[in-house]
């Protein structure tokens, strides 16, 4: 019985996780109505930077997204416009195909400059648990990684609902003639929402630092999961993201449960793989 | 005569391929309302385009007061003071009427005034404040053009252009909302009205052009057009 509960808990708090994982590429599809192939690679940029800048400072990997976070703001802009604004009204491929190889581009930077080595950004609360009974222990990392998961969501929610920029990325999501017409300079309003999605990736990105090692190549694994989350979820819903999380995150882990851990990965799939046969346009898509 | 506010001068302009508009030259003074009347394809919702920003004319040159505007973005032009209403009551369909109409207020000249300019709005569509919090989406034709009309008004705008806002409504709609037009009007706005419908134009407008094959076949008061000269020209007969 404490099994079970316990990998109840630990499935909604990696849920949370996940949802963070998966939220700035959902945002980006929403609005820009782009796939973004390197959405995980972008996630272990993050880690690396944050990797530097702890190396460097000696500061603990959370403080550091007071660098990491306007560091990837400022790539995720400039990539927009620089990159993708370009080729964004030549149809669906060109800019998939663009983010494909800024995905090839940033694996093999990374491999360049930090070599193939595992790294990981450990820091003492890793490995710190709250006790609640013997048999269950609640680890701080994911209970953190959840209600961070949680707090940029509610963000998010409220930045598109309160705010004039917000509302002007919405507008531009829906019609992006009209949205010009109104006075939206449509290109600098993708390269912001762009940063914005760049800006939850190095929340995860430190997150998931703290918890797994990661690899140039790591960021492959993270695209999978943030594409069965936005899948689930329903592309471009925030909420939906959330929810789509932590359904997928119980899916592994009482998959790990009940048929042991190397099934883990496999249940994850196959509840994707029914959801998008099932209801193809996501669980909280009208 | 008050003071010219937008000039068109031979604009040239293609849509895709096809050479929508050969040379169309036009121009409003302040407090007037023109009608751009043409059928389907004579080229006057490539000319509002070529003018409005989103999409560059080959050649010719726009004036707005005496700043040169030809091929300035969009948003740059909202914030000169020129609005518009995009044709069949485009909304933002996933947001509420009053977010529609905020959005309407998006440069930072017009978020200084928002609350005045909703009050304004409110008081033109009163429909619009009883459907304040519903989803432009799920309202009717009517009311959709009516968010349109009120956004373009919340930029606190000098000029607005309509593109074809008769378009698939009911006839007492359309009575409706040209109504408010002429109210907009006297309050002091210049108009632009692209149309294909020869009677309302006419009897809306102080002046008009009536646009053939890309280019402007005739022009003057609408007072003065004969309704029959109007049709041949439109025709081409």
């Amino acid at each position: 019985m404490d099994a079970l509960l316990q990998s109840l808990i630990q499935g909604v708090l990696l849920g949370g996780l996940y949802a963070l994982i998966g939220i700035g590429m959902s945002l980006i599809f929403g609005i820009v109505k782009l796939t973004n192939l390197a959405h995980g690679d972008f996630l272990i940029l993050a880690s690396y930077i944050s990797y530097s800048v702890v190396a460097a400072t000696g500061m603990n990997p959370f403080v550091s997204l007071i660098v990491v976070i306007p560091v990837m703001f400022a790539i995720g802009y400039i990539v927009q416009n620089t990159m993708l604004n370009r080729v964004i009204s030549k149809g669906a491929e060109p800019p998939l195909l663009v983010t494909f190889g800024i995905s090839i581009v940033i694996q093999n930077l990374l491999l360049y400059y930090y070599t193939a080595d595992a790294r990981n950004l450990r820091s003492p609360i890793a490995t710190k648990s709250i006790i609640i009974t013997d048999g269950i222990r609640i680890p701080y990392i994911y209970l953190i990684g959840f209600l961070v998961g949680i707090i940029v969501i509610v963000a998010l929610g409220f930045y598109f609902r309160h705010t004039y920029q917000g509302k002007a990325i919405k507008a531009a999501a829906d019609d992006r003639e009209v949205a010009q017409l109104m006075g939206v300079n449509i290109k600098s309003i993708y390269g912001i929402a762009m940063g914005i999605s760049m800006t939850t990736a190095a929340i995860a990105g430190v997150l998931v630092g703290m918890i797994y090692n990661f690899y140039p190549t790591s960021g492959s694994a993270y695209l999978v999961i943030a594409f069965a989350v936005v899948v689930i979820g329903g592309m471009g819903s925030t909420y939906g993201t959330l929810a789509a999380g932590i359904l997928f995150g119980l899916a592994q882990v009482m998959g790990a449960h009940f048929f042991g851990a190397s099934a883990q990965l496999l249940t994850g799939y196959v509840v994707l793989l029914i959801m998008l046969i099932f209801r193809p346009q996501g669980l909280f898509q009208r | 005569m008050s003071e010219i506010l937008l000039r068109a001068e031979d604009i040239y302009a293609n849509y895709g391929d096809f050479q929508a508009v050969q040379g169309a030259s036009f121009e409003i003074r302040k407090g007037e309302i023109i009608s751009i009347i043409g059928t389907n394809g004579a080229g006057k919702s490539t000319l509002m385009k070529a003018i409005g920003g989103t999409l560059a004319p080959k050649s010719g040159k726009v004036f707005y007061k005496d700043t040169e505007i030809t091929g300035m973005p969009t948003h740059k032009l909202v914030d000169l003071g020129m609005s518009q209403v995009p044709e069949g009551g485009r909304v933002f369909a996933r947001m509420t009427v009053m977010d529609n109409l905020v959005m309407g207020s998006y440069t930072p000249r017009a978020r200084k005034h928002k609350d005045n300019a909703l009050e304004r709005v409110y008081d033109l569509f009163p429909v619009l404040k009883e459907k304040a919090n519903q989803v432009s989406g799920s309202l009717s034709g009517g009311q959709r053009q009516m968010v349109a009309i009120g956004r373009a008004l919340m930029s606190e705008p000098e000029l607005v252009c309509f593109d074809e806002i008769s378009l698939g409504l009911a006839p007492t709609v359309i009575k409706d909302i040209y109504t408010k037009i002429r109210q907009i009007n006297k309050e002091g706005m210049t108009i632009i009205l692209v149309e294909q419908d020869v009677k309302r134009s006419l009897k809306t407008s102080d002046r008009s052009y009536v646009m053939l094959k890309g280019k402007v076949v005739l022009s003057g008061k609408s007072s003065e057009l004969a309704e029959e000269d109007v049709k041949k020209a439109y025709f081409g007969l």
